[in-house]
């Protein structure tokens, strides 16, 4: 039965012809786009700002995410800070008044193990006067240690060692922001600056770190020359020295946990808390802990915004839909006339559905380039505080996302072009 | 041999409540190198006949066999083949894609079947309707006459048994209406296709050798035509390359 033979041969090249048929559909969706470019390019628009701003946005999150991270990192590493006052808000929050003394930190060093080293530091603000420079800093008096804990990156001459403290001799070590200002190209080591009117030698300039870290503009003496000339009063306590707040690193990650609970318990103890039965007049918090709230706000601020822009998104997918309904309705001849001539419903289907995902995956791209300049351009800007980093998962979100959503808005329109009967269609006027 | 055979056809259509006996028993034969005309005035059922022999509607009763396909036990897809590969339709309304040349419109058919050789195939159908010079060209820069010769190329590019005409000089003048009909009537002579116009034109219907009169979904008369038109003069088109 040759008839017969010729029906069934017929999908074999249907299917032979399935690459040609995207290509095509592709080239149909192209032509129909161009000859309607305002309508094209006005519901385009709505994709196009969504990925736009879903793109900028979570890069430039990332990038907030990361300074940060960067930032706290770069303190140092299995920090604990033991401040005064209890603070229910977190970090930053206004503190009741209760105080941290040098008593308190001798006694860490003997009852907790765990820490490789407790420091303490005492900060105060002072009058800095120097090459032209005449402003208020802070100041903060440290120990020899202090340096190793926090990390920092001596650039020229030395760090305060424990001599310099032992003999509360009057020397400074420079933020790399504040030297520069103060003496600009030339060196300033063994010079002087003033801090409240007394002379102190610069033994030391620290690496400028820029950023949103206030290193650059610190200002270190010894903690015991602090004591004695700078810090007055409000420094000492009846039996002793009062302290900021100190700063405990543990000897390994692992211990970080049992030396933050030793720590409370000690102080509970040395603050007579247990007897009375008082919340805490004082806070141990970690790095990781500071670490996690700070990241806890920049992924809230990332994901809620990418939110916003997803609905936008969400509206153009909507505007995709509505012009994919009226290509079809205008076109009713033409789907008529192709399935007269041997399309199948598939066929049309593709077509329609491919002219949606064209439109969208075009604007989910322009969006794309969008958000990257976006980010780029804050990048540059603000250079100093964060670099807004792309990342491959925002990218394929957002061209994935406008793939979808051309989709997923396109489908029905699509289906309805398909489901028209030809004679009806080749009718429509 | 028999191409189209119908035996007994029905089609009933619901419009709301009330039900249109559109066809009520039509049965007909047509042989293979036939010039068929189907005369018939306004809702005598003659387009829901050409509709069903086109493949593109189903009869509701009755047995239609095309090539000895029996067309009513097809799918969507299955009638869809038969349009693309046995059936070529030309309309009153030319039906181009205003936006692509001659050349791409004739490609058509192609797209939703055999695509070998494409190009050349359009080609050959545009010269073989004297076409060929004006290919590149867009609908709205071809006269009507042009237009509807791109439309016949766009029938015959598939290489079908039969060609389906529906008022093919409906938006023509005379003068271009006679040279369409001219190349129906080459068509079937030389290459010996089946053509199959619907009119109601009795001008038009002369230049078929058998016309058939559809009258309340039946057929009324179905005659040997002796005069039938010969072409005035003959076309330049056969020679053109």
């Amino acid at each position: 039965m040759a008839r017969t033979e010729q029906l069934r041969s017929a999908p074999r090249a249907a299917r032979i012809n399935l690459s040609t048929g995207v290509w095509e559909s592709v080239r149909i969706a192209l032509e129909s786009l161009r000859s309607n470019k305002l309508r094209t390019f006005l519901t385009m628009l709505g994709i196009i700002i969504g990925v736009w701003s879903v793109v900028s946005l979570i890069s430039i999150g990332n990038g907030a995410q990361q300074a940060i991270t960067a930032q706290v990192e770069g303190i140092g590493t299995n920090l604990l800070y033991i401040v005064p006052g209890a603070q229910q808000g977190g970090p930053g929050a206004p503190s009741t008044s209760s105080e941290l003394t040098l008593d308190d930190v001798e006694a860490m060093r003997r009852s907790v193990p765990e820490a490789e080293y407790v420091t303490p530091m005492f900060q105060g603000s002072a009058k800095i006067d120097g090459g032209d420079i005449s402003q208020d800093v802070q100041v903060t008096g440290v120990q020899a240690e202090y340096s190793i804990v926090r990390n920092l990156k001596v650039a020229r001459g030395q760090f305060i060692t424990e001599d310099m403290d032992a003999g509360a001799r009057n020397v400074a070590v420079l933020g790399g922001g504040i030297s520069e200002d103060i003496f600009g190209s030339s060196d300033p080591i063994g010079q002087s600056v003033r801090l409240n009117g007394q002379s102190m030698k610069v033994v030391g300039v620290l690496e400028k770190t820029g950023g949103l870290s206030n290193e650059d503009a610190a200002v270190y003496v010894p903690l015991n020359t602090g004591y004695k000339s700078l810090f007055g009063g409000r420094a000492t306590t009846a039996a002793s020295y009062r302290v900021s707040n100190i700063l405990m690193q543990a000897r390994t990650s692992e211990a970080i946990d049992l030396a933050q609970e030793k720590t409370e318990q000690l102080m509970r103890r040395r603050h007579k808390l247990d007897d009375s039965g008082k919340d805490d007049d004082f806070t141990v918090f970690s790095q990781a802990s500071l670490l996690s709230t700070f990241n806890t706000v920049t992924t809230t601020l990332t994901v809620f915004l990418g939110a916003i822009a997803g609905i936008s998104l969400f509206v153009g997918g909507i505007g995709v839909m509505n012009i994919m309904l009226v290509s079809v309705t205008e076109r009713t001849k033409e789907i008529g006339l192709r399935k007269a001539v041997g399309a199948k419903r598939r066929d049309i289907l593709r077509q329609f559905l491919i002219e949606a995902l064209v439109m969208s995956i075009m604007g989910g791209l322009i969006g794309l380039l969008l958000g990257y300049g976006t980010a780029s351009l804050v990048g540059f800007l603000f250079s100093e505080y964060i670099t807004p980093v792309v990342t491959l998962g925002a990218v394929m979100l957002a061209v994935g996302f406008s793939a979808a959503v051309g989709l997923f808005f396109g489908i029905y329109p699509a289906l309805r072009a398909a489901r028209l009967n030809p004679i009806q269609a080749l009718r429509y006027e | 041999m028999a191409l189209i055979e119908l035996h007994d056809l029905t089609k009933t259509y619901k419009m709301g409540d009330v039900e249109v006996h559109a066809l009520q028993g039509v049965s007909l034969t047509i042989n293979e190198g036939e010039l068929v005309a189907i005369m018939g005035p306004s809702g005598s059922g003659k387009s829901t006949l050409m509709n069903i022999i086109g493949c593109l509607d189903q009869p509701t009763g009755g047995q239609y066999l095309l090539d000895g396909v029996d067309v009513g036990a097809l799918n969507d897809n299955q009638l869809a083949e038969i349009r693309n590969q046995k059936l070529g339709f030309v309309f009153q309304q030319y039906m181009l894609l205003q936006r692509r040349s001659a050349l791409r419109n004739v490609e058509l058919p192609t797209l939703y079947g055999d695509g070998r050789n494409r190009r050349e195939r359009a080609e050959a159908a545009l010269k073989m309707v004297g076409m060929g010079e004006r290919m590149h060209h867009k609908p709205n820069e071809l006269s009507g006459g042009q237009q509807q010769r791109v439309a016949i190329a766009r029938a015959l590019v598939s290489n079908p048994r039969i060609v389906l005409a529906d008022e093919p000089t409906g938006a023509l003048d005379t003068r271009t209406g006679e040279e369409i009909m001219n190349i129906f009537t080459r068509l079937n002579a030389e290459q010996g296709i089946t053509v199959i116009l619907v009119t109601h034109e009795p001008d038009i219907a002369a230049y078929a050798r058998r016309i058939i009169h559809v009258r309340d979904g039946k057929i009324g008369l179905d005659e040997r035509n002796e005069k039938v038109t010969r072409p005035a003069h003959a076309p330049e088109t056969v020679s053109a390359s």
